[in-house]
């Protein structure tokens, strides 16, 4: 395991999130509930908002996937917790383009989740997470289950 | 047949340059395709017959590749390969309408071909096969034109809970269109094996049809076809066997087994893709309506009226895959020349030996049978996912599958996301399986640190 794409991919961070990951669970008196999945893997992850005046109070998320998957969801809840919900949106769109190579990665932690970029198939593992974020800011498509199969997804 | 013997054919390739195919008669081609396999070599399987598969031969990141995902899909060895591009390089026509001599040659083969998957399995007549593109469109064509025949509002369609997706979507279809209900038989425990007492039972209900799967992808279970279609018989069911990962692998004849419909694919047992075969009994398939409707599959067309042709062709409407038919051909020569008991053998002998030796790192959790299993190991480790293991084994050259297998219901009864998957062929090796307990050993130490 010395190949430098794959030590980008897990990054020490990554790993400790993925293991620990901060704020999963149910959230009480969550103002918004997003289930997202991504059917090619399996993956599901849970996003729960406590909005307030239009910040978010809490978050927290529940379910199950790759590292990549809980790392970066466990990195997304300590990102835009007690941030104003537009603030939390600029973010969103920030990693979603990040992710992709099409933009600048915010510094800080998440910038690890840059690693992904070599490896396509887990763009979606990384993103999935903040997919469910945007949508339960309202900024999505407004579906029932956030999918990575629907097209507008990348 | 006709007198279709030809000589030297004139050829001219893409430069120009103008190049003689050596003398081969029609007769000579079709007894080639044909072969009884009489004259058996017993070729060494592993290493030795590894050079056979040109893609086995490359770095992986620069490691030797050591390709473990053969139940998603084996390798082509050149004899199939040059099948292939002989048809299009001599042959290539289209079947059955044409009246010169490409199209002859092309219907012989294509027709030959037929003969020798018929042979591979044991049916009783050419006319019992049908080419599909693969086990899912085998099942598509059971579910819709025998089940949408035979199967009405109440009726009962018994299926396993070990059956990849494309033996339970096409039932779900039909069952949603013609109200019909799906009962599952029951698999025990991590071992995932057949619950055979609930089976007993549940076909005492008087299911329509019980569809199973020979040997399930993700478990490496391999169930008793002969005994559940035995079962099946004494109650009138009619069965059908998934046999995607069975018919390349071990000894398959439909008539021991005594199936009623059975499917597989070409690509999984070293034929192309888009080619499988569905094998159906004689009175059934009589018995059934198109699924599909177009040229080659009509006997008369009328404006107000059209009769179909007999089976098999009545299912096969339009231009089929003919080279890949063709190439299926090679490939069912080319495993039984070197014997699927042999290869049975030395599929399932490194499964067993992965299956063991895994079994010695932390945290791992092997699926399937610890007995008589077929050539595959599932296996999770715990707190890791399938993903991040493939991820990891990828970068040492090895390809694993990992995910839920196109088992999704079996994978949430087990109480796994997913899981990681080798899968063996005969050119596998015990060096690779070497490799495998490494890889995996240092990927659990990966996620441990």
């Amino acid at each position: 395991m010395n190949d430098s794409n794959l030590s980008d991919l897990y990054q020490e961070i990554i790993l400790d999130h993925a293991k620990r990951p901060l704020n999963r669970g149910l959230l009480e008196g969550a103002t918004v509930t997003v289930p997202a999945e991504n059917p090619t893997c399996g993956d599901e992850v849970t996003v729960q908002l406590r909005i307030a005046d239009s910040r978010i109070d809490d978050v927290r998320f529940t379910g199950q996937g790759c590292a990549i998957c809980m790392a970066s969801a466990s990195m997304m809840t300590r990102a835009v917790k007690g941030k104003a919900c537009e603030e939390a949106g600029a973010l969103f769109r920030q990693i979603h383009d990040g992710i992709q190579g099409a933009g600048e990665m915010p510094k800080g932690e998440i910038a690890a989740l840059a690693g992904v970029r070599e490896y396509p198939q887990r763009v979606k593992c990384a993103l999935l997470a903040w997919e469910a974020l945007r949508e339960a800011l309202g900024l999505g498509k407004g579906g029932r289950v956030v999918t990575t199969e629907d097209g507008d997804f990348r | 047949m006709g007198n279709w013997e030809f000589g030297m054919t004139q050829r001219r390739n893409g430069s120009g340059r103008t190049g003689f195919i050596p003398a081969v008669s029609l007769r000579r081609s079709l007894e080639i395709l044909l072969d009884c396999t009489d004259m058996r070599e017993m070729r060494p399987l592993g290493a030795e017959i590894r050079p056979e598969f040109p893609v086995l031969d490359q770095m992986v990141h620069g490691k030797p590749l050591v390709y473990l995902d053969n139940a998603a899909t084996t390798q082509k060895p050149l004899r199939v390969i040059e099948a292939l591009s002989r048809f299009y390089e001599c042959d290539n026509s289209n079947v059955h309408r044409g009246l010169h001599e490409l199209s002859n040659r092309a219907t012989a083969q294509f027709e030959a071909a037929r003969e020798r998957v018929a042979r591979f399995i044991g049916a009783p007549s050419a006319e019992t096969i049908i080419f599909t593109r693969g086990t899912t469109e085998a099942i598509n064509l059971v579910a819709n034109s025998w089940g949408a025949r035979f199967i009405s509002a109440g009726d009962l369609i018994l299926l396993t809970e070990m059956e990849h997706h494309s033996n339970i979507v096409p039932w779900q279809l039909l069952a949603e269109r013609v109200g019909a209900r799906i009962e599952w038989a029951p698999v025990t425990g991590d071992e995932g094996l057949l619950d055979m007492a609930a089976v007993r039972q549940a076909l005492a209900r008087r299911p329509k049809l019980f569809a199973f799967v020979h040997i399930a992808n993700s478990l490496g279970t391999i169930n008793p076809a002969a005994e559940l279609c035995a079962m099946a018989r004494e109650h009138g069911v009619t069965t059908l066997v998934d046999a995607a990962q069975s018919a390349g692998h071990m000894e398959v004849d439909v008539r021991e087994i005594g199936c009623d419909f059975m499917a597989f694919s070409g690509h999984k047992m070293c034929g192309p893709t888009g080619i499988g075969a569905l094998y159906g009994r004689t009175d059934l398939l009589e018995a059934m309506p198109p699924w599909q409707g177009g040229g080659e599959m009509i006997s008369r067309v009328g404006y107000d009226r059209t009769t179909y042709k007999t089976p098999p062709h009545r299912f096969e409407a339009g231009t089929p895959d003919i080279a890949g038919a063709i190439g299926l051909g090679a490939a069912v020569n080319y495993v039984d020349e070197l014997s699927r008991k042999r290869i049975f053998e030395h599929d399932s002998s490194l499964a067993r030996e992965a299956y063991e030796r895994l079994q010695a790192i932390p945290g791992i959790r092997l699926l399937g049978p610890r007995g008589v299993r077929g050539g595959l190991v599932s296996f999770a480790l715990d707190g890791v996912h399938a993903h991040d293991v493939v991820t990891l084994a990828n970068d040492e050259g090895m390809a694993l599958r990992g995910g839920h297998h196109c088992t999704q219901p079996l994978m949430r009864k087990l109480g796994l996301a997913s899981s990681a998957r080798a899968s063996f062929y005969f050119y596998n090796t015990p060096e690779e399986v070497n490799r495998l307990v490494e890889t995996v050993g240092h990927i659990e130490k990966f996620f441990r640190r």
